[in-house]
C-alpha cells in the first residue's frame, strides 16, 4: 500500500500549467493515478474534457507519452499501441517494460466509446482502462450520457414542468466490464487517493486488461462550490451510491464500508442538477433514487458474499 | 518466384514481403481474403507481426494509426462499407501524419446491398487526404502494395493502393512474387522519426487552435505535391530492383492519338485490347490509364491529353449531381489551356455491370464521331 509519503515523492507526470477548472475532479484523478503507476507509461484518451484542457498544441501537460485519436476509439488506440509494444519488443527494438493506460470520460467509455473496450478487453490487450466518470458530457455543455443518474438536469434532460430531468437510471459499466471475464475491475474515486492507488497498481500487474471507473465531481457541470470536490466524492462512498470495491479473478472486494450509511439525499441536496428533486411534486423520484441505491448496494454485499 | 494468386493474396505477399510489423482488420466481402492469408503467415511464423482481430473497421484504423505512431509498420485491408465507417480516421491518419498503408477492393455501395465492384466507395473518401494509387493488374496488385510502404514513409502520408472487387480481389493471375532479400534492399525498416516513446513524452492530436491549425493542413498539402516526385522516383527504384515500373499514369499508344480514352482499374485491360483493335484497323486511338489519383499528377495528365483532339472518360463511379469523378478531375485538369480537347464523360458498370470490349468500342467510336457529347454526362446500358 502506498504511503502518502511515498505518493509525494513521485514525479508528478500531470504538470501544473493545464487549463481544467478550479476543482476539477478528472485532473484529480490523472494525477493520483499516475502518481501510482510505478513503470514507465504511454496514455491515449478520447476527445473531451481532458484533452482539451491538457494538450492544446503545441504544449502538453503530460510528462507521458499521449496519444488523442478521436472520440470512439481510446480503446482501439492504446490496443494499437500495445500491439506495436509488443512486435517491437520481440524484436528487441525495445526493452523496456511499459504500461499501457488509456483515461476515457463517461460518454467516450459508456457511449460511443463502449464498442471499442468491449473489443480491446475481450482481445485481452494488456491494458489499464481508467473511466473518469463525471457523470455527463462536461466537455460539449453537459449533456446527459448514459452515466447520468436518475433525476439529474442536464442541458438535454433539462427538470421542466413535464420532465424531472433524466428518466433512466444510469448504466453499471463496472459490471457489464466486469462480464468480460477480466482479470480486474475496480470503482475508487479521487477523495480515498489511496484506494485508488492501490487500486491502479493491482491493475497494472495482472496479465491482461484491468478497468477502473472513477467517480470524478464536476464543479460546473454537478453544480457545486468548486471547493467541494473532495466532500462530494466522500458522500457518494458514504450514501453508498458509489461503493469502492473491486473484483480481482471472480472475487468481489468491498474496499471501505462507511461507518454508517447516510441517506442519499446527504449527496443530493449539494448539488444543483438535483435541486428539483425536492420540490413536493418530485418526492417519489428521491425515493426511487434511494430504493436503487439500496438495491444495488444489498446486490453488492451479495456478490460479495457469494463470490467469497 | 512466378505464383498463380488472385488479386487479394496479391496484397498478402507484398505486406508480407514488406514485413509489416501490426495488422488490425475485420472481415468484409470481398476483401477477407487478405487477411485470411495474412493471419496464416503470422499463424506459421512466415510473418512476424501482431495481427489485431477488432471488432469494427473504425478501431481497425484507430489501431494502425496508433500502432503507426508508435513506431511499427502498420497495415489494414478493407472495402466498400467498411471504408466508410472509418471515414473519421482516415482523416486521422492524415492529420496524424502516420503512414499507414491500406488496400480497398472496390465495392459498390449500398443499399442496394451489392458485392460487386464500383469506384464509389473509394472516390467517395477523395478528400481525406489519402494518396489514392488504382491498380490494373494482380501484379502491379504486389508491386504497388510494397511500393506503398516506401511512399508512405517517405512523405508522411497514408497510401491507399485499390483493386477491383472480384474481377481482380478474386482473379487468379501469374504473379511474380519477388526474394524477400530483394525486397529488404528495396525497403528499409520502418524508422519514424518523432514516435510515442517513454524517454520524450510528446502529446498527439491536442486542441490546435486558429493560430496552428492551418499551417498544419498546409504541410499535409505541400507533402502531395512533393509525393508526385517522391511516387515517380520510387518507382524507377522499383524498375532497378525488380524490373517493373508502373508510372503516374500510363499512357499507351497515346503518341499521335486523335482520341484518348481515360480509364483506371482493370476496364483498363479491356480497353488496351480494343485500343490494339482500332489501331489495326488504323484508326488513331489511345489510352491513358488513371494511377496515381492523389496527388493528382496534374502535368503529365496535362501533356498527354492536350495533345488530343478529343478525351473521354470512363467512370465506374457518380458523384451524384454532378457526374462521373474521373471526368471532373479530367475536365480540371485540362481547364483553362488554350483550346483544350473537349472531355466526353460515360458512366458505366456501375454495381459491378460487367464492363465488355463492345462498350469500350462504342465509347470511343461515339466521341470519334460526335461533334460534341449529347449529354454532359452519358450513361452506357442503363436500363430504363
Amino acid at each position: 500500500m502506498p504511503s502518502i509519503k511515498e505518493l509525494s515523492r513521485e514525479p508528478e507526470l500531470f504538470s501544473s500549467g493545464h487549463r481544467a477548472c478550479t476543482g476539477c475532479g478528472e485532473v484529480l484523478a490523472v494525477r493520483q493515478v499516475l502518481l501510482a503507476a510505478t513503470k514507465p507509461v504511454a496514455c491515449a484518451m478520447p476527445t473531451g474534457c481532458l484533452e482539451i484542457v491538457s494538450t492544446i498544441y503545441p504544449h502538453t501537460a503530460w510528462q507521458v507519452p499521449m496519444f488523442h485519436s478521436a472520440f470512439e476509439n481510446a480503446a482501439a488506440t492504446i490496443s494499437g499501441m500495445e500491439a506495436a509494444y509488443r512486435a517491437l519488443k520481440r524484436k528487441g527494438k525495445i526493452t523496456e517494460e511499459i504500461n499501457f493506460i488509456a483515461f476515457g470520460g463517461d460518454g467516450g467509455t459508456y457511449d460511443i466509446g463502449f464498442q471499442a473496450l468491449s473489443g480491446a478487453v475481450e482481445r485481452r490487450h494488456r491494458f489499464l482502462y481508467v473511466c473518469l466518470d463525471n457523470e455527463a458530457y462536461m466537455n460539449t455543455g453537459i449533456q446527459r450520457s448514459s452515466a447520468t443518474p436518475l433525476g439529474a438536469h442536464t442541458t438535454t434532460s433539462p427538470a421542466g414542468k413535464v420532465k424531472p430531468g433524466k428518466l433512466e437510471w444510469r448504466k453499471d459499466i463496472v459490471e457489464i466490464m466486469i462480464a468480460h471475464d477480466i482479470p480486474y475491475a475496480a470503482q475508487a474515486t479521487v477523495w480515498n487517493w489511496n484506494d485508488l492507488a492501490n487500486k491502479v497498481r493491482k491493475a497494472l500487474s495482472v496479465n491482461g486488461p484491468s478497468f477502473i471507473n472513477v467517480l470524478v465531481p464536476c464543479p460546473l457541470g454537478w453544480g457545486y462550490h468548486s471547493s467541494q470536490t473532495i466532500t462530494l466524492s466522500r458522500l457518494a462512498v458514504e450514501t453508498c451510491f458509489w461503493p469502492l470495491y473491486e473484483c480481482e479473478n471472480h472475487k468481489y472486494r468491498l474496499n471501505y464500508t462507511p461507518k454508517e450509511k447516510l441517506p442519499i439525499t446527504e449527496w443530493l441536496k449539494l448539488q444543483d442538477r438535483f435541486r428539483h428533486l425536492f420540490r413536493e411534486e418530485n418526492k417519489h423520484l428521491l425515493n426511487a433514487f434511494q430504493e436503487e441505491v439500496d438495491r444495488r448496494w444489498e446486490l453488492l454485499n451479495r456478490k460479495i458474499k457469494c463470490s467469497q | 518466384m512466378k505464383k498463380v494468386v488472385t488479386g487479394n493474396h496479391a496484397v498478402s505477399y507484398g505486406v508480407k514481403l514488406a514485413r509489416a510489423q501490426v495488422i488490425a482488420a475485420y472481415p468484409i466481402t470481398p476483401q477477407t481474403q487478405v487477411v485470411e492469408l495474412l493471419s496464416e503467415f503470422c499463424a506459421s511464423g512466415k510473418l512476424n507481426a501482431k495481427f489485431i482481430k477488432v471488432e469494427s473497421e473504425h478501431s481497425a484504423m484507430a489501431a494502425c494509426i496508433a500502432a503507426s505512431a508508435s513506431g511499427a509498420r502498420a497495415f489494414t485491408a478493407t472495402s466498400a462499407h467498411g471504408l466508410a465507417l472509418m471515414h473519421e480516421m482516415l482523416h486521422w491518419a492524415v492529420g496524424a501524419r502516420t503512414p499507414v498503408v491500406m488496400a480497398n477492393i472496390n465495392r459498390a455501395m449500398g443499399p442496394g446491398w451489392s458485392v460487386w465492384t464500383d469506384q464509389n466507395d473509394s472516390l467517395a473518401q477523395r478528400d481525406v487526404g489519402w494518396i489514392q494509387i488504382y491498380c490494373e493488374s494482380n501484379q502491379e496488385v504486389l508491386d504497388t502494395t510494397i511500393q506503398a510502404f516506401k511512399i508512405a514513409e517517405r512523405v508522411l502520408l497514408p497510401v491507399m493502393l485499390i483493386l477491383d472487387a472480384f474481377v481482380l480481389s478474386h482473379t487468379s493471375e501469374p504473379v511474380d512474387i519477388p526474394d524477400q532479400e530483394q525486397v529488404d534492399e528495396f525497403l528499409p525498416p520502418y524508422n519514424l522519426k518523432t514516435k510515442l516513446d517513454v524517454n520524450n513524452p510528446r502529446a498527439y492530436g491536442g486542441l490546435t487552435n486558429p493560430d496552428h491549425y492551418f499551417e498544419l493542413r498546409y504541410k499535409i498539402q505541400k507533402a502531395h505535391t512533393e509525393a508526385l516526385a517522391v511516387i515517380k522516383e520510387i518507382d524507377e527504384e522499383y524498375k532497378k530492383h525488380f524490373g517493373r515500373q508502373y508510372g503516374l499514369v500510363e499512357p499507351y499508344r497515346c503518341d499521335d492519338a486523335k482520341v484518348i480514352l481515360v480509364t483506371s482499374g482493370t476496364i483498363t485491360s479491356t480497353a488496351r485490347l480494343v485500343i490494339d483493335e482500332m489501331r489495326d484497323e488504323g484508326r488513331k486511338v489511345g489510352l491513358l490509364k488513371y494511377r496515381v489519383f492523389r496527388p493528382t499528377p496534374r502535368e503529365i495528365l496535362r501533356d498527354i491529353l492536350y495533345r488530343a483532339q478529343k478525351v473521354c472518360v470512363i467512370d465506374r463511379n457518380i458523384s451524384f449531381g454532378h457526374g462521373g469523378i474521373f471526368a471532373q478531375e479530367i475536365k480540371s485538369v485540362l481547364y483553362g489551356l488554350p483550346a483544350s480537347p473537349p472531355v466526353y464523360s460515360f458512366i458505366i458498370g456501375l454495381g459491378g455491370r460487367d464492363v465488355t470490349p463492345k462498350d469500350i468500342r462504342e465509347i470511343i467510336e461515339y466521341t470519334y464521331k460526335e461533334e460534341t457529347p449529347a449529354e454532359p454526362v452519358i450513361y452506357r446500358g442503363v436500363r430504363l
